[in-house]
């Protein structure tokens, strides 16, 4: 089960969270009340030069010293403050969210193309690797996740979702089976700007885990969804393929199909099959990744899980449900299903 | 004294009942255990070996053959198997040889794996109704792909791939020579190989003339006794296999003993008729790894960089560290032999005692390779020990990317794994040369039965995936969270990173 929900305004105009709050609440039916999650882009523009690291702390007096040495070690905390959260009676405050405003020190990662990127993945794996009571769960710049264990309007309500204004939104809403109200477990995944929601289960994890390991990734959040974050950061960022071939190597094409194409055509999605074979994603899924340029929704190879889109003057929204669609633009055009494994992209215009 | 008579291996015995004195026994046991005594048939059971010949030919089910009649006072550590060894040694004073694999009763790690199903929270895939993939691509990958994009053109790949075998089920017939086994055998394979869309390998024995047709499917050996080898050979074949070693005999050669280099089997291997071709332990050019690179490259050379170059070794101890420095030599694929493979002949203390199983030495390859990161420059072939569908599904999750079978391809030709490979007179007409037995093989319908077999198999394979909700073989390989140990202890569930069953 589980509901996820996309959105982006291809012009950069600002939604606040409430009717992404609403929308996510529709597909109740789809969760337990065991996890919901929300990411919006464009929420720091204060601080948008600089990686927002969201932590969960289960202890502030104990936990956050040794965090704070190991950022200042590998660079500057510009700003860092407790996230603020509203007490919901269903809600038990297991962790403290705080929010950090980093700037990594990129003489320190010399021979590195990417050395900021490199810095705060780095920093990611080693913290969550680690387990010493902090979780760095979000760490693009500009973009936020919020998270917790509770239903959809409880987690909302405790962070007051409404108060954020994003571009692009993604939210999630859990029926877990691997680890239960544990809010590292909820959804949205997040690595650098990349964020993913996901319905479904993922067949081949121990193969596209291993994978992923190889190149320096620590899958450390007992769960699958964390995988498609690393494997787009991958394809994506540091093999330089667009979204379509990105997902083209996650979902591709039967051999079948393959077979049937243009020599040209035919060579490169064998060699995208040859290449990125141990990348390729079986088992049942819908998921919506974005960064913050683009919102990517796609499925499985023969779509065991659903997903709708629909358009409504710059918004493209991807979801589950297309009643969700429907709680927040009641006039949404262009309500389609995609074929399996074929993405929906929408990108920012400039 | 002399050691005198050991009890019998087997008795035969013949229901006078039921035996219509046909005689169809005596003309097709090639071990002379039957003779005709005026009206009666004499039975000599000191020379069955269980071949069961005699019973698959019998048409009234007359025969029966019991294994150790009598034995030897019983204990534990003097069993009659190292009694009979000694008194062997004793008498000849010779190296003990025999054929098919390893015949010790180690615990098959396969045996103690078991696979894992979907249910509720991932529906499995019925592969009757929806597409299920086992097409598997042998030969090196680039670890990333360049790709260019542009409005209104054509996308286009920059990078240039390796040439790959391509194949339709992630099983292969391994090495048997023409030599260590006979014509008819490997004709009846190549057709099965050739109509399926897998491949078969040569052996190191040349490619005979009758087998030009089914080339396309053949992968040709080059062995350290270099026999068969020529330009010619090397281009007729779609793939290149460098042997190191063998599992059922590391680090030692081979040896084909005179009486069987028929003129036939001396052509092909380009040698004189009657001589031994012996296959010396290294290759004399491959003394280091960046010999055996410049031996890769030499044979790429030859045949103009077309074609995928393999190289086979014996599961070793430190086979993981081997593997790595072969995927840096340029090889396109390396294949792991594990202990458990079979042999036409080799010395029973090799074949018993020395190498590693399949199963670790392919968890324990894969591991090494993603750890250096360079799984990508070769696939893994796993052979040695492959027996049903199932080993198959296993030794993917532990990281193979196809698997050689052996045994199993003889066995559905009539072998009855008795063990007696090394003796050259195979009653089925697989293991032999000469020609009243091997006549006994009909290259087609031996052909149709080893087709049989592996399609068999594929149908298994794509079940299981289906009900582990997987469409497509490469979600198998090296998935090892699919798999869980079942009274494995834990070094070895280390070794395989494999969880024991209920975690």
């Amino acid at each position: 089960m589980c509901g996820i929900i996309g959105v982006i305004d291809r012009n950069r105009q600002l939604m606040d969270g409430g009717k992404i709050r609403d929308s996510l609440a529709m597909m109740d039916e789809r969760g337990s009340g065991e996890g919901a999650g929300y990411v919006a882009y464009g929420i720091y523009p204060d601080y948008k030069d600089y990686y927002a690291l969201h932590v969960f702390f289960d202890n502030i007096r104990e936990n956050k010293a040794p965090l704070d040495n190991l950022l200042e070690k590998w660079g500057t905390i510009v700003h860092d403050e407790q996230i603020k959260t509203y007490e919901q009676p269903n809600i038990r405050k297991v962790h403290t969210p705080w929010r950090y405003f980093f700037r990594p020190d990129r003489s320190l990662m010399p021979k590195s193309t990417t050395p900021d990127e490199d810095i705060v993945t780095h920093l990611v794996m080693k913290v969550n690797a680690e387990k010493n009571g902090a979780l760095i769960f979000s760490s693009g710049k500009n973009l936020g996740v919020f998270k917790a264990a509770g239903w959809p309007e409880d987690v909302a309500n405790f962070y007051r979702i409404e108060d954020y204004k994003g571009y692009l939104w993604l939210a999630h809403n859990r029926y877990p089976t691997n680890t239960s109200g544990w809010w590292g477990g909820a959804h949205p995944f997040n690595l650098l700007n990349w964020s993913v929601v996901h319905n479904g289960e993922i067949t081949s994890y121990g193969t596209n885990r291993k994978y992923i390991e190889s190149y320096g990734y620590k899958c450390t959040m007992y769960t699958d969804t964390e995988v498609v974050a690393y494997l787009v950061d991958l394809l994506v960022r540091k093999h330089g393929l667009s979204e379509e071939m990105a997902v083209r190597a996650l979902a591709p094409p039967f051999w079948a199909e393959i077979d049937r194409m243009p020599p040209k055509k035919q060579e490169l999605n064998r060699a995208i099959r040859l290449t990125y074979g141990p990348a390729l994603m079986n088992g049942p899924f819908a998921i919506c990744v974005a960064n913050e340029n683009s919102l990517v929704g796609f499925t499985d190879r023969i779509k065991l899980r659903p997903l709708v889109s629909g358009e409504s003057g710059d918004r493209l929204f991807i979801s589950s449900e297309e009643s969700a669609i429907r709680r927040i633009d009641p006039d949404v055009e262009n309500i389609t299903m995609p074929k399996a494994g074929e993405p929906v992209i929408g990108r920012l215009y400039s | 004294m002399s050691i005198g008579s050991t009890p019998l291996k087997f008795r035969v015995t013949i229901d006078p009942d039921r035996c219509m004195n046909c005689g169809r026994c005596i003309e097709n046991c090639s071990y002379g255990v039957y003779r005709r005594e005026a009206d009666s048939i004499r039975i000599n059971s000191r020379s069955c070996v269980a071949c069961h010949r005699c019973l698959a030919f019998c048409p009234r089910d007359a025969i029966e053959i019991e294994e150790k009649p009598g034995d030897y006072r019983s204990h534990p550590v003097w069993t009659r198997e190292i009694r009979e060894a000694v008194f062997n040694q004793a008498k000849t004073g010779k190296i003990i040889s025999g054929g098919m694999g390893n015949a010790l009763p180690y615990p098959i790690i396969f045996d103690r794996l078991v696979l894992d199903a979907c249910q509720v929270t991932n529906p499995s895939i019925d592969p009757l109704r929806e597409p299920m993939e086992l097409r598997t691509y042998i030969g090196k990958k680039p670890s990333s792909l360049s790709i260019r994009e542009r409005p209104g053109m054509d996308t286009e790949l920059l990078t240039k791939l390796s040439s790959n075998l391509q194949i339709e089920t992630p099983i292969m017939i391994g090495h048997m020579s023409y030599g260590a086994i006979s014509l008819p055998a490997q004709q009846a394979m190549a057709r099965a190989v050739h109509r399926i869309g897998t491949f078969m390998g040569t052996g190191e024995g040349g490619l005979h003339q009758s087998l030009y047709p089914y080339q396309k499917n053949m992968i040709v050996q080059v062995a350290s006794g270099r026999f068969g080898v020529d330009i010619d050979y090397l281009e007729r074949g779609a793939a290149i296999e460098i042997k190191i070693g063998q599992g059922a005999k590391p680090g030692i050669g081979g040896h084909l003993p005179g009486e069987k280099v028929c003129a036939d089997v001396a052509c092909t291997r380009m040698i004189p008729e009657g001589s031994d071709a012996i296959s010396p332990a290294p290759h004399h050019d491959i003394y280091s790894i960046e010999d055996l690179k410049q031996l890769v490259h030499g044979l790429k050379e030859a045949t103009e960089w077309k074609k995928p170059v393999f190289v086979k070794i014996a599961a070793v101890h430190n086979s993981a560290a081997i593997a790595a420095g072969i995927a840096r030599s340029g090889a396109d694929a390396v294949v792991i032999d594990g202990f458990r493979g079979g042999t036409g002949s080799a010395p029973v203390v090799f074949r018993d005692h020395v190498g590693i199983p399949i199963e670790a030495a392919i968890a324990s390859v894969d591991a090494k390779l993603r750890q250096q990161g360079i799984r990508h420059k070769v696939s893994i072939i796993a052979s040695g020990g492959i027996r049903q569908s199932a080993d198959v599904a296993k030794i993917i999750c532990l990281g193979a990317d196809a698997v050689y079978i052996g045994t199993s391809a003889l066995v559905a030709m009539g072998c009855r794994v008795c063990g007696t490979c090394n003796r050259g007179v195979c009653a089925w007409g697989i293991a032999t040369q000469k020609p009243e037995l091997t006549k006994r093989l009909d290259p087609e319908a031996n052909a149709v039965q080893v087709e049989n077999l592996i399609h068999g198999w594929t149908l298994e394979l794509a079940e299981l995936m289906g009900a582990a909700g997987i469409n497509s073989i490469e979600s198998l390989r090296g998935n090892r969270d699919r798999l869980r140990g079942y009274m494995l202890d834990e070094g070895l569930l280390n070794v395989l990173d494999v969880k024991t069953v209920g975690a």
